[in-house]
């Protein structure tokens, strides 16, 4: 630690980081637009400008960009000396000549990171009496939308989709005051990646298409953290609401799981929750409508009929899982997936529960100095994963760069050094990949050479003797690779099917660990909760469908393949029973369809893949007719008991789910009596919502499951990553506010990372 | 008078060949230096010879080749040779590439092997056509005598060295936009540090040097510090081309002991005005200069003595203003190309010079108010040094600022007057 001056006051502060970074850890608003934290610093906007002195002598001082000044020991700056706020009101102003003032009928009205600069800068009055430049704009696909006038040109958005992210159909042209940032012809991205733009602009540049499609302004939105169920990474998500439509999805900060980006899938793939052609709205018996009671009463009649089993489901949540197990009992509980996917989780799952091998989280593969991708298309399976893959290939370089002053954060210097230089990632897989142009190394091998593959180097660290059939050149490679790294990842998955890769990938990370490198392996699992449905069965799908048909089969929340031999089974079975939110090729054949609620209008907890329990919220109540599954569930047994008390029988019957209640706060934790709105306070419009049918304003509806409120009222004092809805703090209204969220949940109780890691290692 | 530089220049435009380069006792310092001398011996000559960068900046050029770390044999280093020669009224360097290629190249392989560089470039602007020939044919000559490529001069140091045409932007003179240029990036210039000495062309230790300072290097091999101080009028060593241009009776280019005046140059070289025109001011070293006038002309053309003048020496080719020209349009002629030339990385330059350019146009159509001139002195400040991400916008604000103080009274008169005085109808 160090110290440094500011404005007359001394700070503690951390050696190296540069001092907006400093700045803002210490609560100290300095304005920025190119700064971001996972981007570095370029030093362009030059808004984040402050005046540093020589020494205490020193009374003038000179403009630095607090961006690209590395903090040192009794430094002295002001943010607050006049010439110097000056300058950067004269940035904005600018800045100001050329952006249209369409704030109005701006899609990132309210939520601009520009309009909170231009307020905290202190530009008012325009002085540009000139006409300002224009440009045309590209149509890029059905998710962004893109309006160049608004462009202030800080080259986030080109830095996150090239330089981050590996884009290559996006960039900036043009010279001058004309940069266009752009695509090289019209058509849509090419990343999975492109919807991170819509965050990364500070502007209304790039802005979410889905959103414009049933617009509302960002105040109006009833918003709740959400996780995401595309794939098992776990993204958090924080989900919009309004009229009882989902809006739009943005990025939710989780330090170890996504950080600041998730991808398009996650971000724009929610509009099945809206549609009311493929919606449940109403339970159906025998291909009739039912309500509630004819429902719960047909339910309960077939559970006494005769023999009872239920298929879990790898998308829904622990808690209906868990219920449903219950209700039929754990014998007659059945996984969703066939016996060679189903054997590599339980493999995954008992290699997990030795303890012998580090589960790695997302931000520690971020940070991994060599890794090895064996037998999984990360980019396809695990999308967010492949980007902190992506990420890691710099680390080693980045440690020569350290050697001749390069702070890891001045981004564009450490580029330039790196160059092309990579570290060692090894892309091992029977298909071509994302990855494999940033890999060191590709093998492209089928599922036996990558055994080998492994085997050898298991027996390379073993200090075995080599067989000779296996790629022992190509173990050693990779090993030597290695040999001065500081931690390497091991990253496989279930892919190919193969259980025998994942027990080598551990073995591999466990010796590696053996032989004093820091290791330990991520395994992408299917779907979002596999690995919750794990701890709850080993019995796979193929085990109920050899076994005799029974009187009743309960489904829930499928979304396996439906083959042949499973329908012919089903066939067997006198009821069907499918619980689900909208409607499939199980629904088709089911003879009770329960109407369950999606993600947005329910909660529950999810077993991401390196089995991290975390729970998502409703963002809205569900409909008159449909119920969360776990909901049903307790009312078809009768059992009259709340979510709270749903989450402590989980945690005292099932030992891995002990920390289950911990995974966020109860649904009666209050703040000085008072709950947790999901609307900000800027929310408008409330009386007249509905003012076209009822002048009567309608009571805001009541969430029993959770410390969340569907209101505007509540404390604004937030203790729990877990419980963010909207990032939105005094002057910072756009998602930019999350710098200060962190630092104030920083300082209340370390929740930059949420959820609870069933596998602690 | 010696004038090292210029000695091999021809009348007839033809450039000097390698015969009759070495015929004149060329080569023979690259050759000294190659075979006979250590790195360590040739920067510290050059050190010692008060080099100062001749592309504008003045920084003593032995001093800056210090700053590369030589010890590893392993790391790739790198000479490069700006010829992105695009300063307004400069053509200095452009004399040096059509007509002694092989000076350039010689002092480059000093260079490269002072600083253990085994690849280099020579970047030229997009427009010297025929200085792209020249120099090919040149850089052909000297491989196929054994001047470049692979163990030179029999040695077991290997050198080579490439010709590199822009594509013509002004900011490829600034050495790290040139060296993104040459990487096939767009030219924004890099922050600093990291320096190029440190981390430059491909992220390797990197020498940028402009053509004249190289051309200097053979001569200071071959003749010693004590030689190449004696050439100079002032303590910075060495001769200077000097040009100038403008309404005199005789512009031109000339090889001149570092430190003449103003005075001579522009009465007993230039010939004084052309009759008819009076003299008001002059840009000293290109357009990025503060104006010089009537009370200055006795001020030697050095790096300190120009700036103790209020300007800076840049190129040493001066931009003579006379009577009849406006000063408001000769400014916004100059700020149009700047405004042109931003590269469009940081805000002030990118946003600023446009509106200083029509704030200036506005003026010149008799359109102007007081306000105007508040807020081209506002811009004067607001894109200062250390304000901007390079020098470029700074450079740009020089004429505007000095002009805003000699001439302010012309600039009031448009606005007085409504229409440019200097305009005929």
């Amino acid at each position: 630690m160090i110290t440094i001056y500011i404005d007359g006051k001394s700070y503690q502060v951390e050696e190296g980081d540069n001092l907006l970074r400093t700045c803002i850890k210490l609560g100290i608003d300095i304005p920025y637009f190119c700064y971001h934290p996972a981007l570095g610093s370029v030093g362009a906007c030059r808004l984040c400008a402050v005046k540093r002195y020589r020494d205490a002598n020193d009374k003038n001082g000179r403009i630095v960009m607090s961006c690209m000044e590395p903090v040192t020991d009794s430094m002295i700056v002001s943010v607050n000396d006049e010439e110097v706020k000056n300058f950067r009101a004269a940035v904005i102003e600018s800045l100001m000549t050329n952006h249209p003032h369409d704030c109005p009928i701006c899609d990132e009205g309210g939520e601009c990171h520009l309009q909170d600069m231009v307020v905290k800068s202190g530009h008012t009055y325009r002085r540009f009496e000139f006409k300002k430049r224009t440009f045309k704009n590209q149509y890029l696909g059905p998710y962004i939308h893109h309006e160049m006038n608004r462009c202030i040109q800080c080259y986030r958005c080109v830095r996150f989709y090239a330089d981050y992210a590996g884009g290559k159909d996006f960039g900036v042209t043009g010279v001058h005051n004309k940069l266009y940032f752009g695509r090289f012809e019209e058509g849509p991205f090419d990343s999975i990646f492109s919807g991170n733009l819509v965050e990364v602009c500070p502007t209304g540049v790039f802005t979410d298409k889905t959103l414009r499609s049933h617009y509302t302004r960002k105040w109006d939105l009833t918003n709740a953290p959400s996780i995401c169920t595309h794939c098992a990474v776990g993204c958090n998500l924080i989900l919009g609401e309004r009229y009882g439509q989902v809006r739009r999805v943005l990025n939710r900060y989780n330090d170890a799981v996504n950080g600041f980006f998730i991808c398009d899938k996650g971000r724009f793939h929610y509009e099945y929750i809206n549609n009311p052609d493929t919606r449940i709205l109403q339970s159906q018996l025998n291909g009739k409508p039912a309500v509630k009671d004819e429902t719960l009463a047909a339910f309960r009649s077939r559970l006494s009929s005769g023999r009872t089993v239920a298929i879990g489901s790898s998308v829904a949540s622990v808690e209906a899982n868990y219920l449903l197990r219950q209700l039929v009992g754990p014998e007659n509980f059945y996984a969703d997936m066939p016996a060679d996917s189903w054997e590599v989780i339980t493999t995954l799952r008992k290699i997990y529960d030795s303890a012998e091998v580090r589960v790695l989280t997302v931000k520690e593969i971020e940070q991994a100095e060599g890794i090895l991708v064996l037998g999984e298309d990360v980019y396809q399976s695990a999308p967010r994963l492949a980007l902190a893959i992506r990420q890691s290939i710099r680390n080693k370089p980045l440690r020569k760069a350290s050697k001749i002053n390069i702070p890891a954060w001045h981004a564009n210097a450490v580029k330039t050094f790196i160059g092309t230089e990579r570290g060692p990632l090894f892309v091992a897989h029977p298909q071509p990949t994302w990855l494999d142009e940033m890999s060191l190394q590709t093998y492209r091998k089928d599922a036996g050479e990558l055994e080998q593959l492994a085997e050898a180097i298991v027996d390379l660290l073993e200090g075995k003797a080599l067989a000779p059939n296996k790629l022992n050149e190509e173990a050693r490679h990779i090993l030597n690779a290695w040999s001065d790294c500081n931690s390497v990842a091991i990253v496989c998955g279930t892919s190919l099917k193969n259980k025998r890769l994942v027990e080598l990938s551990a073995k591999i990370a466990s010796l590696l660990r053996k032989n004093n490198i820091n290791s330990g392996i991520y395994c992408i699992t299917p779907r979002a909760n596999s690995m919750g449905l794990g701890i709850l069965t080993e019995q796979s799908l193929d085990i109920l469908t050899k076994s005799p048909t029974a009187e009743h089969v309960i489904i829930l929340e499928p979304v396996f393949e439906l083959t042949d031999e499973v329908k012919s089974w089903l066939n067997g079975c006198k009821n069907i029973t499918v619980m689900q939110h909208s409607r499939n090729e199980f629904t088709g054949i089911a003879n009770l369809v329960v109407a369950s609620a999606t993600v947005a209008e329910s909660e529950g907890t999810l077993v991401n893949a390196e089995g991290r329990m975390q729970r998502y919220f409703s963002v809205m109540p569900p409909q008159e007719g449909i119920a969360a599954a776990w909901k049903w569930l307790v009312d078809v047994k009768q059992e009259n008991i709340g979510y709270d008390d749903l989450l402590t029988a989980i945690a005292n019957d099932i030992p891995h789910y002990r920390q289950i209640t911990e995974v966020a706060p109860g649904a009666g934790y209050r703040i000085n009596g008072m709950k947790i709105p999901r609307q900000t306070p800027r929310f408008s419009g409330r009386t007249s919502m509905l003012a076209h049918v009822n002048v009567h304003e309608p009571k805001p509806a009541e969430d029993k499951n959770s410390p969340l409120a569907y209101s505007m009222e509540g404390t604004r004092q937030n203790t729990h990553g877990s419980l963010i809805s909207f990032y939105l703090m005094p002057g910072w209204h756009s998602v930019q506010a999350t710098n200060k969220i962190l630092r104030e949940l920083d300082q209340v109780v370390n929740a930059r990372s949420t959820g609870i890691r069933i596998w602690n290692s | 008078m010696e004038k090292p530089l210029t000695q091999n220049i021809k009348s007839d435009g033809s450039y000097c060949t390698l015969d009759e380069y070495r015929r004149n006792g060329g080569y023979e310092a690259a050759r000294k230096a190659v075979l006979e001398m250590e790195p360590q011996q040739i920067t510290q000559t050059v050190k010692d010879a008060n080099l100062l960068g001749r592309g504008g900046a003045g920084f003593n050029t032995g001093m800056k080749w210090s700053f590369v770390d030589i010890s590893d044999p392993n790391v790739q280093r790198y000479v490069i040779a700006n010829g992105d020669e695009m300063e307004p009224g400069t053509f200095k360097d452009r004399m040096l590439l059509e007509g002694d290629p092989h000076q350039l190249i010689e002092g480059m392989i000093i260079a490269a092997k002072a600083l253990q560089a085994t690849k280099g470039y020579i970047f030229v602007r997009w427009a010297y056509k025929k200085a792209h020939r020249v120099i090919q044919q040149a850089l052909d000559e000297a491989y196929q005598a054994g001047m470049l490529g692979n163990n030179i001069f029999g040695s077991n140091f290997s050198f080579e060295l490439h010709l590199h045409t822009s594509v013509g932007r002004y900011i490829c003179g600034e050495e790290t936009a040139l060296i993104n240029s040459l990487e096939g990036k767009r030219a924004n210039p890099r922050a600093k540090p990291p320096f190029p000495q440190i981390s430059g062309l491909f992220g390797k230790p990197t020498i940028v040097n402009n053509v004249e300072t190289y051309c200097n290097i053979p001569h200071i091999i071959k003749h010693g510090p004590v030689w190449y101080k004696s050439l100079s009028r002032s303590s910075e060593g060495g001769t200077k081309l000097y040009g100038v241009s403008g309404r005199v009776k005789n512009p031109g280019l000339w090889e001149l002991p570092l430190g003449v005046t103003i005075r001579e140059l522009l009465f007993d070289y230039a010939g004084g005005m052309q009759d008819g025109y009076k003299f008001r001011g002059l840009l000293p070293g290109g357009a990025s200069t503060d104006f010089l006038v009537e009370e200055h002309l006795d001020t030697p053309m050095d790096f300190a003595s120009v700036a103790k003048a209020g300007s800076r020496l840049g190129t040493g080719t001066m931009i003579v203003m006379d009577d009849q020209t406006c000063p408001v349009a000769f400014v916004h002629n100059l700020i149009r190309f700047f405004a042109n030339e931003s590269c469009g990385w940081c805000t002030p330059c990118r946003e600023g010079l446009p509106w200083v350019e029509k704030v200036l146009e506005k003026i010149e159509r008799g359109e102007g108010t007081e306000k105007d001139i508040d807020i081209l002195r506002f811009h004067t400040k607001y894109l200062g040094p250390g304000n901007t991400f390079c020098a470029l916008a700074p450079g740009a604000m020089e004429p505007l600022q000095s002009a805003l103080k000699y001439f302010i009274d012309d600039f009031y008169r448009h606005i007085h007057e409504k229409k440019c005085p200097w305009k005929h109808e």
